[in-house]
C-alpha cells in the first residue's frame, strides 16, 4: 500500500475502473452510514466470493473453519470446479443470494447468509481456495467484528498493489467493510487482476458472515468504527463497494482461469450493483487511505478496480499503518477459523493452523504440524519452478515435541528381533506410504519405489482395496509417527546402551559466588535432583549425576554411598584433562542422598571466601566428556560458568569484543569461534553422545560466539543471565534450570530424512553436528530442539504422488532404551506456481529464512546477507505478481495471501538484534540470539520477531484480549499492556493509566509509586490481577524459557528497551518502520518487474 | 700395645672405623701389590653412649682449601695459643673464644680419647623432619587394612611436631590436603604424564598466583598456610589424618580380567619429590614409599598392564628382553638424584609375592639413604615390624635416625681419596686430596648421605700418593679426617668429626709386620662391596672371576708355599678366614642370580652396602648355631656336615632366620613329647632357639623373614642352600652316615674350592 504504491496503483486501477472507482466512491463516501447498510449486503454479496473459495477447496480455508460445512460440501465439487468457478457463486448465491437482492454477486450474500446460518460451511469453502480467498476467509471469520479488517487482510495480501496498502488498512480497519474489499481484493490476489478481486471478495464475505454474517453487517461496521479509528467514515463506502465488487471478483479469484473472464463481468456488475462500494474501495485505496485507509475494505476494492482512483491520492500521503496488512488480523482470523475443529493430517498438503492457533490434531498418517512444518505444502514440480519462485522448501522438524495432553504419545512398535522392516534400497521405515503389494508378500517403497519382501512374521492379508487388513491395529501403517523399539544393531559398537548421565559443573570462581549463582545452584539442585527425567513416573529416574566445581582447576567430588562425608579431588592438571575416579563420582541419586546434600551444603561454604578470579572452561567440558567415556555412557552436562576462560588451559580464550568492527566486512569474525579447539571437542563429545548445556552469568564479555560452540554442536542450549543478581534473576534461573533438567530428551541421536526420489534433504540447520552430509547427529536432543531441513530438486517430483519425507531419529531415552523415531510427511506437488503461492505458510518461511540469514553472518558480511534477504522475498513476490496476479498497473503491489505477511515478518528479522545490531547490543547478546534461534520451532521464532502486545483492558473471561499491533501509535497513555517476546515479558504502564487498573495490578493507584524493579507482580485478591497473573503464567508455561517480567512505565528510561521490540515503528539502530519497508519492497518488486 | 685384634676393635668401638690395613704401605706399588686396597668401613653416626655432644663450633683450619677441623693429632703451642694443622700443617691462632687455654685446659677435641667428637652448631631456624606417606591403594583388601593400621599407628610414633604428608596412588595420584576441615580434598594427577617441579607446584597452588597475575598486583607475602596444606604437624592433624587413612578405598578404578592393575608409581614417587623439592628443600625429609606390585603405567613403568607378559627376569635381562627396564632404570635414577640434591630420602616398602620393580627403583633408595622393605603381604609381622622399627628410638629417646648427611674426607699428603660405596652420592666437592684413580663413587671428597642410621656403613678407598722411588719415610703416621654433619632427629645440625692415623710401614721389610695388621673381616667386606658394586655394571661370571683373582693374588702374595706344591700351601692366621669369606660370598645372592629374582638380588644388595662390619660378614657367611643335649648351644660350621638329626640348628642370614630341626627333634617334636613332663628338658631344648631368634629379631632391621622348619620341609631349602655343600649326591661316600645331610647340589664345596685356590695360587704359571 505503500503510499509509493499508490501512485501507480491508482493508475492502473484507475484506468480500469477509472470511472468506476470514482463515481463510485464518492457516492460511497457520502454514504458511508447509508452504505453501509447495504455495504452488508453487499459483504454479503461477497461472501458469494466465498463459493468461489469453496472451489479452491484449500487447506487453508478449511482451516478457517468457515468453510462450513454446507460450503464444504459445495466446493469440494467446487474444488473440482475451480476451474468451473461458476459453481461456486451458484452455491452461495442460491441462499445468500436472495437475501441480497443486490448481490449479483450473488455468490457473496448467500454465502453470508450460510455462514449466518451454517457457519461451517463456509469453512470448507475457505478451505477449498487455499489462495488468497483462503486467507480472506480466514480473516473474515475471525474478524466478524473487525470486518472490514480482515478482508482487508486478504487482500492486501493478494494484492498488495499500491492500493492494497489500502486494503491492508482496510482489513485491519474497518471490519465491515473490509469484508467487501477483502473479497474482490483476493479476488485479484489470487488470480491475475480480474481474478483476485473476486478472489478477496468472496473471502471476506465468507469471514464475514461466519462471524456475523447477518448480524455481522451492522455489528461490523460499527464494531471497525470501536476498533479503530479509521472505520469511520471513509470505512463505509469501502465496504460497500466492496461488496459490489467483491463478490464478482471473489467468483473470479476462485478460478484463475475463469475469474479472468468472471472479473470484468463481476466488476461491472458490482459497481452498478453497489455503486457505493466501489467508490468506497477505490477511497480507500486511493485518498482515503488516509483517512479511509483503515478501511481495509476500500483498499481491497481499490486494488482491484478502484485502486486506480484512490491509489494516486494515497500515493502521496503517508500511507496508512491501518492500510497495511496486519498479523494481528491474520492471526486472529486463522484462531477463528482453525481452532474449533481438530486438525487431521490424514490428507497430503494441507496447511496447517498457524502456530498463533490453539489446535488439535488427530494423526491419520502425516506427522502432526508439532513435530513437523513445511514452508511449503505445494511443492513445486520441477527445480526450475522451484528457483522461479525463490520460495524456500523447507521443513522444521521438532522431533521430540511435547504434544498437549489431549493428543496421544506416539505409539510404540516393536518389530522383534530384526528390528525394524525396512525399504532394501532407501532403508527407509516401515510407513504409512508403503504399497503392498502382491497380495501382500511385498511392499512396494513410496521413497524409492524398490519392492521389498514382507518378512514371514509380518505378512498380513490385504482387504480389497489393497490394504493390510491389520492397517489400523500397527501404527507405522496408519500414523505420521511412531517409534520403533531399536535393536542391538541400532546401538553404538553393538552394546545396548548404559541409561545416561548428568554431571553438573558449577564455576566457584569469585564472580560467580559474588552474584549468589553458586548459592542458588547448590540449593536448588537438592530438590532438583528428584526431579531427573524418566520414563515411568512411577520409577526412580535412572539417571546418574556426578559434581565438579571449578575455577582454574577442577574439583571433583566422590559421593560414594558408603562415604560418611563427600571428598573433593582437586585435578589442576588443566593442560591434559582426565577424570580422577570413576567408582564414586556419577552416582544414583537415592543412594548418595545423604552425601551429595552434605556436598551441596558445603559448596558454598568451602568458596565463600574465594579470590581466584580466573576460569577455565575447555577442561571442563573434557572432564565431562571423559567421565561420560568412563562410564561408556551417554548423558548432559550442565556447565554454570561465570566468565571468559583466560586462565592458561586449553581452550583459554583472550577478549576480542571490538565494536569497532561492527558493521564492517570483518564482523562476521566476531561470530567464528575464536578457534577450532572447541570445534574438535564437540565432535569428540559428538561421538560419546555428551551433551552439554551452558548457564552462563557474565559481568563482561565472555564470548558466547566461542563458549556456546560445543553446546551447539551437541544438542545443548546455552542460557544467558547477563549481570546475574540473586534476587532479580534468581526466580529466572530455577525456573530455566528446573524446565532443562527434567525435561524429557534423548540422548547419543542420530536423525536422518530420506525423502522421495526428485527432491533431497541439502541442508540442515539446528544445533547438531554432522560429520557427512546426510546424518544429522546429536549428542542430546530435547523436546524444545527443532532441525531446520532444507531440500533441493535433483529429479522432477510427480503430482500424482507428491512429495514425501520421513524423518528417522534414533536416540537413546532417558531410561537408557534405544528408541527410533518415525515422522513422516507427505506434502502435494504442483505444476502451477499458483498452486504453490497458495499452500505456504509465511511463519516457517520466516523461520527458515532468518535461520539461513544468521548462519550466513558468519562467512558473509551482515550487509550483504541483508540486501540478499530483502531480495529473495522481492523475487518471491514478483514472481508471484509476474505468474499468479492477474494483470494490473506496476505500481500495485500485489502480495500473496498466504504471504501477505512476509514483508511485516522480514522487516523484523532485518531488524533483529543479530542482523541490525543497536549500541546497546553487546556482541554477546548478539552471538547468544544467533545460537539462541537456530534451534527455534516456527512458534518461538514468530513470536521472537514478532512479540504479543496485549492490551490489558477487560481480563474477564476465559479468552485473552486480542492483541494488537507492535507499533507505539497502539498505545493509550490510559493503558496497560502486557508485552511477551519469547525471552522477556514487558509490563507497559502508560503515564495515565486508570487509577482502578493501577489498583488492581499493582495495589497502588499512583503511577508514581509503582517499583520498576519488581519482576513478579503482587498477588491481589481480585479478579483482575488474579487473571493476569494467570496469563503470565500461562504464557510463560508455553515457552521453553522462562521469561522475565519487566515492569516498563512510560517515559522511564527502561522503555527503551521495551520500545526496541515495537517491531513495526523505526528502531533506533535505523530499522525501517513497516510502512516504509513495505514502500520499499515494493520498490523493489517493481525494479524485478520491470 | 695389644694385639692388632684388640686395637681394630677399639678402633671400632671408638671411632666406626674399620681399615683392611692397620699398617700402611709407604708407596702406591707396594700398596697396589697388598692387592686388598687401603681403605676402611666407616660407620659415620656410630652409637656413642659415652660421648656427649660439645655446644660449640668446631675450630677449622684456615687454609682456604684445607678446613681440616682442630684434633688430638695436632700440634699445639699453648703459649702462642697457635695449632699446626696436621694434614697441610698450617698454623692457625686459636679464636678468643680459645684464650685461657693451657695444657692443663684443653678443650675436648685436642684430648686423644676423643678422636670422634661431636659438635652442636646453630645454623638457621630447626626444621622439623618430614614425613611423607606415598601410599599404593591397588592393593588387597586385606593388605590395604593391613597398611592402614600400620600407617596409622606409625602416627603416634613420629616425633610431635614432625610434619606428616600423603600421597595416594593407583590409577591416579592423589595429594591429600591435610588442613581442610569438613570435606576431605586431595589434588589429583594423571599416572602417566610426567611433570616438571614447577608445574607440580603450580598444579598444587605452592606457587604465589599473584606473581604471574595479568596485573601485576603487588606480590603477596607466601601464605605459610599454603605452603603447608600437604604437610602439616602431626600434632594438629593427627585425627583428621588417622580418619584420612581409615576412609582410604582401594583404587576405585575397575581392574578388568587378565590386567594388573595400572599402578602410577613413577608419577607420585616424582610428585612426591616434586613437593617437597619446593616447600622444604635441604631439610630432613623422609618420603615413605608403600607398594604391593610394580609400575604399571607412566614413566617407571616396569612392566604392562596385561597379565599375560610377566614381569622381567633375570633370563629377560640377559637377553635384553626387559623393554622398560632401561627406561624406568634411567627415569628412576633422574628422580633419585634430584632428591639427594634436596637432601631428602625415599623408603620403599614392598609388599606382594611377585616382583615389585625393585630392581628399577632401587636407586631411589641407595643414592637417597633410604630403607628398602620387602615382604610378601603388609598383613606380616615382617612388614608391620620392619616399619615399627624405622621409628626406633636410642638410649635416649631419640629416633635412630639423621637427616641431610654431608661425609668430608680429609687426607694427610701422602694419602687421596679414591671412591665409597655406600649410599651416598658425590658431591663433586673438588680438593686436592682426590684420587684419578676412581673406586666407587669417586672424584670427590665429599658425598651427600640423604638419611642415615647409627649401622650406616661407608666403605671408603684410598690411594697412597707416593712413587716407589721415593717412599714414605718411615715412622710417619697418614691421618685421615671424616667430617659428617647432618640433621640430628631432634632437628639440631651436628657435626661429628673423627681423625684416625695409622703408621706407614715399609712393605719390603716389615712385610709380616702389614700382614698381620690385616683386618680379614673387613677387607672381605670390602672387597665384597666392591664386587657387588661391580655386579651392578658387568656381568656376574666376569665379577667372580675378578674376584677369585684378587683372592688368588692375596694368596700368592701372603701365602706360604712351595711352588707347585699345593698341599704345602699355608696362610697365616690374619688371612686364615678370608679364603671362606670369599667362597661363600661367591655364592651368596649378591653375586649370585640364580634362585633370586632380579628384585631380591636389588634388595639384598642394598642391604649390603649399608650395614655395619658385623651385619656385613652375616650376610657373606651366615652364622649357625647348633642346639642339643649334648652341651650349650655352640656355633658350628656353616657346612652340611652340622645337619644332624639330634640337633636343632638356627641360621641367621641377616635376611632370614632359620629354625631348623633335625630328624630325630622333629620326630620328638611331632609325637608331642615336649608336652609332657618328664620330657621338660626337651621342651626347654625346644624353646632355646626360639628364644635366641627372638633376641635377634628384636634388634635387627630391617625385620628378617622367620622360618621354623625341620628335616624334610620345604622351607629347609633355606639352609640347604647356604651351607657349604660338603656332602652332596656326588660324593657318595657319605649317604646315611651320621655325619650330615648330602645337599642336592652341583655346587662345587668349601673343600673343593680350597684345593682349587691352593693349586691356583702355588702355580707358578700364574
Amino acid at each position: 500500500m505503500n503510499v509509493n504504491q499508490q501512485p501507480p496503483m491508482a493508475s492502473p486501477y484507475g484506468q480500469p475502473q477509472p470511472g468506476y472507482g470514482q463515481p463510485n466512491y464518492a457516492p460511497l463516501g457520502g454514504g458511508y452510514p447509508g452504505p453501509y447498510g447495504p455495504y452488508n449486503g453487499p459483504a454479503t454479496a461477497y461472501q458469494p466470493g466465498a463459493p468461489p473459495q469453496g472451489y479452491c477447496t484449500y487447506a487453508s480455508f478449511p482451516s478457517k473453519a468457515v468453510a462450513a460445512n454446507p460450503v464444504s460440501a459445495l466446493s469440494s465439487p467446487l474444488d473440482l470446479g475451480p476451474p468451473l468457478p461458476l459453481s461456486p457463486p451458484p452455491v452461495s448465491t442460491p441462499q445468500a443470494y436472495s437475501q441480497y437482492a443486490q448481490g449479483d454477486i450473488q455468490n457473496g450474500p448467500p454465502s453470508m447468509d450460510h455462514s449466518m446460518a451454517q457457519p461451517a460451511h463456509r469453512p470448507p469453502v475457505s478451505q477449498l481456495y487455499s489462495q488468497g480467498a483462503m486467507n480472506l476467509s480466514g480473516p473474515q471469520p475471525s474478524y466478524p467484528q473487525q470486518y472490514g479488517v480482515q478482508p482487508p487482510m486478504q487482500q492486501v495480501t493478494n494484492q498488495m498493489s499500491g492500493m492494497q496498502i489500502g486494503s491492508g488498512p482496510l482489513t485491519s480497519a474497518g471490519p465491515g467493510y473490509a469484508p467487501p474489499p477483502s473479497s474482490q481484493p483476493p479476488i485479484s490476489a489470487a488470480y491475475s487482476a480480474a481474478a483476485p478481486p473476486s478472489y478477496t471478495q468472496a473471502p471476506p464475505p465468507v469471514s464475514g458472515s461466519p462471524s456475523q454474517p447477518p448480524p455481522s453487517h451492522q455489528p461490523r461496521a460499527p464494531a471497525v468504527s470501536q476498533q479503530q479509528s479509521f472505520p469511520p467514515g471513509p470505512p463505509p463506502p469501502a465496504q460497500q463497494p466492496f461488496p459490489n465488487s467483491a463478490p464478482p471478483p471473489q467468483q473470479a479469484n476462485h478460478l484463475p482461469p475463469g475469474p479472468i473472464q468472471q472479473p470484468p463481468m463481476q466488476q461491472p456488475p458490482q459497481p452498478g450493483m453497489q455503486g457505493g462500494y466501489p467508490p468506497q474501495q477505490n477511497g480507500a485505496f486511493g485518498q482515503p487511505v488516509g483517512p479511509q485507509t483503515g478501511y481495509a475494505g476500500p483498499q481491497y476494492p481499490g486494488q482491484q478496480n478502484y485502486g486506480a482512483g484512490p491509489a494516486p491520492a494515497p500515493a502521496q500521503k503517508r500511507l496508512d499503518p491501518d492500510s497495511i496488512p496486519s498479523p494481528i488480523q491474520v492471526i486472529e482470523d486463522d484462531r477463528a477459523n482453525k481452532s474449533s475443529e481438530p486438525f487431521t493430517t490424514g490428507v497430503k498438503g494441507q496447511t496447517p493452523p498457524l502456530v498463533t492457533t490453539n489446535f488439535q490434531v488427530k494423526d491419520q498418517g502425516n506427522a502432526s504440524p508439532r513435530f513437523i512444518r513445511c514452508t511449503a505444502y505445494n511443492m513445486p514440480c520441477t527445480a526450475d519452478m522451484a528457483k522461479q519462485s525463490q520460495v524456500p522448501l523447507a521443513a522444521v522438524i521438532k522431533p521430540l515435541a511435547v504434544l498437549p495432553p489431549d493428543e496421544t504419545l506416539p505409539y510404540i512398535v516393536d518389530h522383534g528381533e530384526a528390528g525394524p522392516i525396512r525399504c532394501n534400497r532407501c532403508k527407509a521405515y516401515m510407513c504409512p506410504y508403503m504399497q503392498f503389494i502382491e497380495g501382500g508378500r511385498r511392499f512396494q517403497c513410496g521413497f524409492c519405489s524398490c519392492v521389498t519382501e514382507v518378512p514371514p512374521h509380518y505378512f498380513q492379508h490385504l482387504d480389497h482395496t489393497g490394504k493390510r487388513v491389520d492397517c489400523y491395529d500397527r501404527p507405522e501403517l496408519s500414523l505420521g509417527s511412531y517409534e520403533f523399539v531399536a535393536t542391538v544393531d541400532y546401538c553404538k559398537n553393538n552394546k545396548l546402551p548404559q541409561p545416561p548421565a548428568f554431571v553438573f559443573f558449577i564455576d566457584v570462581s569469585y564472580n560467580a559466588v559474588k552474584s549468589g549463582m553458586v548459592n542458588i545452584v547448590c540449593q536448588e539442585l537438592k530438590t532438583l535432583l528428584d526431579y531427573l527425567p524418566r520414563e515411568n513416573p512411577e520409577a526412580d529416574s535412572v539417571v546418574r549425576v556426578g559434581f565438579v566445581t571449578y575455577n582454574k582447576v577442577l574439583h571433583f567430588y566422590n559421593v560414594k554411598s558408603s562415604l560418611a562425608q563427600p571428598q573433593m579431588m582437586v585435578v589442576s592438571d588443566v593442560s591434559d584433562m582426565f577424570l580422577p575416579l570413576l567408582d564414586g563420582f556419577l552416582v544414583n541419586v537415592n543412594d548418595s542422598r545423604m552425601v551429595i546434600e552434605s556436598l551441596l551444603d558445603q559448596i558454598p561454604e568451602m568458596f565463600e571466601d574465594t579470590r581466584e578470579t580466573e576460569t577455565v572452561f575447555g577442561p571442563v567440558i573434557q572432564a565431562g566428556l571423559e567421565a561420560l567415556k568412563a562410564a561408556d555412557c551417554a548423558g548432559k552436562l550442565f556447565v554454570f560458568h561465570s566468565s571468559l576462560p583466560i586462565a592458561e588451559a586449553p581452550g583459554k580464550l583472550k577478549n576480542r569484543e571490538d565494536k569497532k568492527l561492527v558493521g564492517t566486512d570483518k564482523e562476521k569474525s566476531l561470530f567464528q569461534p575464536q578457534s577450532g579447539f572447541y570445534s574438535n571437542l564437540s565432535k569428540e563429545c559428538v561421538a560419546q553422545g555428551c551433551c552439554v548445556d551452558l548457564f552462563l552469568f557474565p559481568n563482561q564479555y565472555v564470548d558466547v560466539a566461542t563458549l556456546g560452540v560445543v553446546p551447539v554442536s551437541t544438542g545443548g542450549s546455552v542460557y544467558k543471565y547477563t549481570y546475574f543478581q540473586a534476587e532479580t534473576d534468581r526466580e529466572q534461573f530455577l525456573n530455566d534450570l528446573r524446565r532443562d533438567v527434567q525435561k524429557p530428551m534423548g540422548f547419543d541421536a542420530v536423525m536422518r530424512v530420506r525423502t522421495s526420489t526428485g527432491i533431497r534433504a541439502t541442508d540442515f540447520f539446528g544445533s547438531f553436528f554432522m560429520s557427512n552430509t546426510t546424518d544429522v547427529e546429536l549428542a542430546g536432543l530435547d523436546c524444545d530442539k527443532t532441525v531446520t531441513v532444507e531440500f533441493r530438486h535433483d529429479d522432477k517430483l510427480s503430482e500424482d504422488t507428491g512429495a514425501l519425507m520421513q524423518c528417522a531419529v534414533l536416540y537413546t531415552s532417558c531410561s537408557g532404551q534405544r528408541r527410533l523415531r518415525v515422522h513422516n510427511m507427505a506434502v502435494n506437488c504442483c505444476s502451477q506456481l499458483a498452486d504453490l503461492y497458495r499452500n505456504c505458510e509465511t511463519d516457517t518461511i520466516i523461520n527458515f529464512i532468518s535461520k539461513y540469514a544468521y548462519r550466513n553472518i558468519l562467512n558473509t558480511p551482515t550487509k550483504t546477507v541483508r540486501d540478499t534477504m530483502v531480495n529473495q522475498c522481492a523475487q518471491i513476490l514478483a514472481c508471484y505478481r509476474k505468474n499468479c496476479a492477474s494483470p494490473s498497473s506496476a505500481g500495485q503491489l500485489i502480495l500473496p495471501e498466504c504471504m501477505k505477511l512476509l514483508p511485516v515478518y522480514l522487516n523484523c528479522v532485518l531488524k533483529s538484534d543479530v542482523l541490525q545490531p543497536g549500541a546497546d547490543i553487546s556482541l554477546d547478546d548478539r552471538a547468544y540470539l544467533r545460537q539462541l534461534l537456530s534451534c527455534m520451532d516456527v512458534s518461538e521464532s514468530h513470536i521472537f520477531f514478532y512479540p504479543r502486545l496485549l492490551p490489558l483492558v477487560k481480563l474477564d473471561g476465559g479468552s485473552l484480549p486480542m492483541a494488537v499491533r507492535n507499533s507505539e501509535e497502539r498505545l493509550s497513555k490510559g493503558g496497560v499492556y502486557l508485552l511477551e517476546t519469547g525471552l522477556h515479558l514487558f509490563l507497559w504502564v502508560g503515564a495515565n493509566a486508570q487509577q482502578e487498573l493501577l489498583s488492581n495490578i499493582f495495589g497502588t493507584p499512583t503511577f508514581s509509586q509503582i517499583d520498576p524493579n519488581m519482576t513478579s507482580l503482587p498477588e491481589l485478591d481480585n479478579p483482575f490481577s488474579q487473571r493476569l497473573r494467570e496469563i503470565i503464567d500461562s504464557f510463560r508455561s508455553q515457552r521453553s524459557r522462562y521469561m522475565k517480567l519487566m515492569v516498563v512505565k512510560q517515559e522511564d528510561k527502561a522503555e527503551l528497551i521495551f520500545k526496541h521490540y515495537l517491531c513495526e515503528d523505526k528502531s533506533v539502530s535505523g530499522g525501517a518502520s513497516y510502512v516504509d519497508f513495505l514502500c520499499h519492497m515494493h520498490k523493489e518488486i517493481r525494479q524485478l518487474l520491470s | 700395645m695389644a694385639t692388632y685384634q684388640e686395637f681394630i676393635q677399639q678402633n671400632e668401638d671408638r671411632d666406626g672405623v674399620r681399615f683392611s690395613w692397620n699398617l700402611w704401605p709407604s708407596s702406591r706399588l707396594e700398596a697396589t701389590r697388598l692387592v686388598v686396597p687401603v681403605s676402611c668401613l666407616f660407620t659415620p653416626l656410630k652409637e656413642r653412649p659415652d660421648l656427649p655432644p660439645v655446644q660449640y663450633e668446631p675450630v677449622l683450619c684456615s687454609r682456604a682449601n684445607c678446613k681440616a677441623v682442630l684434633n688430638p693429632l695436632c700440634q699445639v703451642d699453648f703459649r702462642a695459643k697457635i695449632w699446626a694443622c696436621n694434614f697441610c700443617f698450617q698454623r692457625n691462632p686459636f679464636p678468643p673464644s680459645y684464650a685461657g687455654i693451657s695444657d692443663v685446659n684443653q678443650p675436648a677435641e685436642l684430648m686423644p680419647q676423643f678422636s670422634t667428637i661431636e659438635y652442636i652448631v646453630q645454623r638457621g631456624p630447626p626444621t622439623p623432619l618430614i614425613f611423607l606417606y606415598v601410599v599404593d591403594t591397588c592393593l588387597e583388601e586385606e593388605d590395604l587394612q593391613a597398611l592402614k593400621e600400620s600407617l596409622q599407628m606409625s602416627l603416634s610414633l613420629l616425633p610431635p611436631n614432625a610434619l606428616v604428608g600423603l600421597i595416594t596412588f593407583g590409577r591416579m595420584v592423589q595429594v591429600h590436603e591435610l588442613s581442610c576441615e569438613g570435606i576431605a580434598k586431595s589434588y589429583v594427577f594423571r599416572g602417566t604424564k610426567e611433570l616438571s617441579s614447577k608445574q607440580i607446584q603450580e598444579m598444587l597452588g605452592l606457587t604465589n598466583p599473584a606473581a604471574s597475575g595479568p596485573q601485576g598486583r603487588p606480590v603477596a607475602p607466601q601464605d605459610p598456610a599454603a605452603t603447608c596444606r600437604f604437610l602439616q604437624p602431626v600434632h594438629k592433624v593427627d585425627m583428621n589424618l588417622t580418619d584420612l587413612l581409615g576412609e582410604l578405598q582401594r583404587d576405585p578404578w575397575p581392574v578388568p580380567q587378565g590386567k594388573r592393575p595400572l599402578r602410577s608409581t613413577g608419577i607420585a614417587l616424582s610428585i612426591a619429590v616434586g613437593l617437597l623439592e619446593g616447600t622444604f628443600p635441604n631439610t630432613g625429609a623422609r618420603v615413605m614409599m608403600f607398594t604391593g606390585g610394580p609400575p604399571t603405567q607412566g614413566p617407571g613403568m616396569v612392566v604392562g598392564d596385561e597379565l599375560k607378559i610377566p614381569i622381567r627376569s633375570w633370563h629377560d635381562i640377559t637377553k635384553d628382553n626387559a623393554r622398560h627396564l632401561k627406561k624406568a632404570t634411567k627415569y628412576y635414577e633422574a628422580l633419585a638424584n634430584r632428591t639427594a640434591v634436596n637432601g631428602h630420602s625415599i623408603d620403599i616398602y614392598a609388599c606382594a609375592l611377585d616382583q615389585t620393580g625393585l630392581l628399577e627403583m632401587k636407586c631411589l633408595s641407595n643414592l637417597t639413604g633410604g630403607h628398602i622393605a620387602m615382604g610378601d603381604s603388609f598383613n606380616t609381622s615382617l612388614f608391620k615390624q620392619t616399619f615399627q622399627r624405622v621409628f626406633s628410638k636410642d638410649y635416649n629417646g631419640e629416633f635412630r635416625m639423621a637427616f641431610g648427611g654431608t661425609l668430608e674426607v680429609k687426607t694427610s699428603r701422602e694419602l687421596k681419596v679414591s671412591g665409597a660405596i655406600g649410599p651416598c652420592v658425590s658431591l663433586n666437592a673438588k680438593g686436592p686430596c682426590i684420587s684419578e684413580n676412581e673406586v666407587g663413587v669417586g672424584g670427590t671428597t665429599q658425598w651427600k648421605i640423604c638419611s642415615l642410621s647409627p649401622s650406616t656403613t661407608l666403605a671408603m678407598y684410598f690411594e697412597v700418593v707416593n712413587q716407589h722411588n721415593a717412599p714414605i719415610p718411615q715412622g710417619g703416621r697418614g691421618a685421615v679426617q671424616f667430617v659428617t654433619q647432618y640433621q640430628h632427629s631432634n632437628t639440631q645440625k651436628r657435626i661429628r668429626v673423627t681423625t684416625v692415623a695409622r703408621n706407614w710401614a715399609d712393605a719390603q721389610s716389615q712385610i709380616q709386620h702389614i700382614e698381620s695388621s690385616f683386618d680379614q673381616e673387613a677387607s672381605a667386606v670390602i672387597m665384597a662391596r666392591l664386587g657387588v658394586f661391580r655386579a651392578e655394571s658387568e656381568e656376574g661370571p666376569d665379577v667372580l672371576r675378578w674376584l677369585d683373582r684378587q683372592l688368588i693374588r692375596l694368596c700368592q702374595k701372603f701365602g706360604q708355599f712351595n711352588k707347585d706344591d699345593p698341599t704345602s700351601f699355608k696362610l697365616s692366621e690374619s688371612l686364615s678366614l678370608y679364603p671362606q669369606f670369599m667362597f661363600h660370598l661367591r655364592r651368596s645372592p649378591f653375586l649370585q642370580v640364580f634362585n633370586n629374582s632380579p628384585d631380591e638380588c636389588s634388595y639384598y644388595r642394598h642391604h649390603f652396602v649399608r650395614q655395619d662390619l658385623t651385619q656385613s660378614l652375616i650376610m657373606i657367611q651366615p652364622i649357625l648355631y647348633s642346639y642339643s643335649f649334648h652341651g650349650p648351644p655352640e656355633p658350628v660350621l656353616l657346612d652340611s656336615g652340622s645337619i644332624l638329626p639330634d640337633r636343632i640348628l638356627l641360621m641367621d642370614t641377616f635376611f632370614q632366620l632359620v629354625i631348623y630341626h633335625g630328624e630325630t627333634i622333629a620326630q620328638w617334636r611331632k609325637a608331642g613329647y615336649q608336652e609332657q613332663p618328664e620330657y621338660e628338658n626337651f621342651k626347654h631344648l625346644l624353646v632355646a632357639p626360639l628364644d635366641d631368634a627372638q633376641e635377634i629379631l628384636q634388634t635387627r632391621f630391617p625385620m628378617p623373614r622367620y622360618i621354623d622348619t625341620e628335616h624334610g620341609g620345604s622351607q629347609a631349602r633355606f639352609l640347604l642352600s647356604k651351607v657349604n655343600p660338603s656332602q652332596t649326591h656326588n660324593n657318595l661316600y657319605a649317604w646315611g652316615q651320621e655325619t650330615g645331610a648330602p645337599i642336592l647340589t652341583d655346587d662345587v664345596s668349601l673343600q673343593v674350592f680350597m684345593d682349587h685356590l691352593k693349586k691356583l695360587a702355588v702355580s707358578s704359571a700364574a
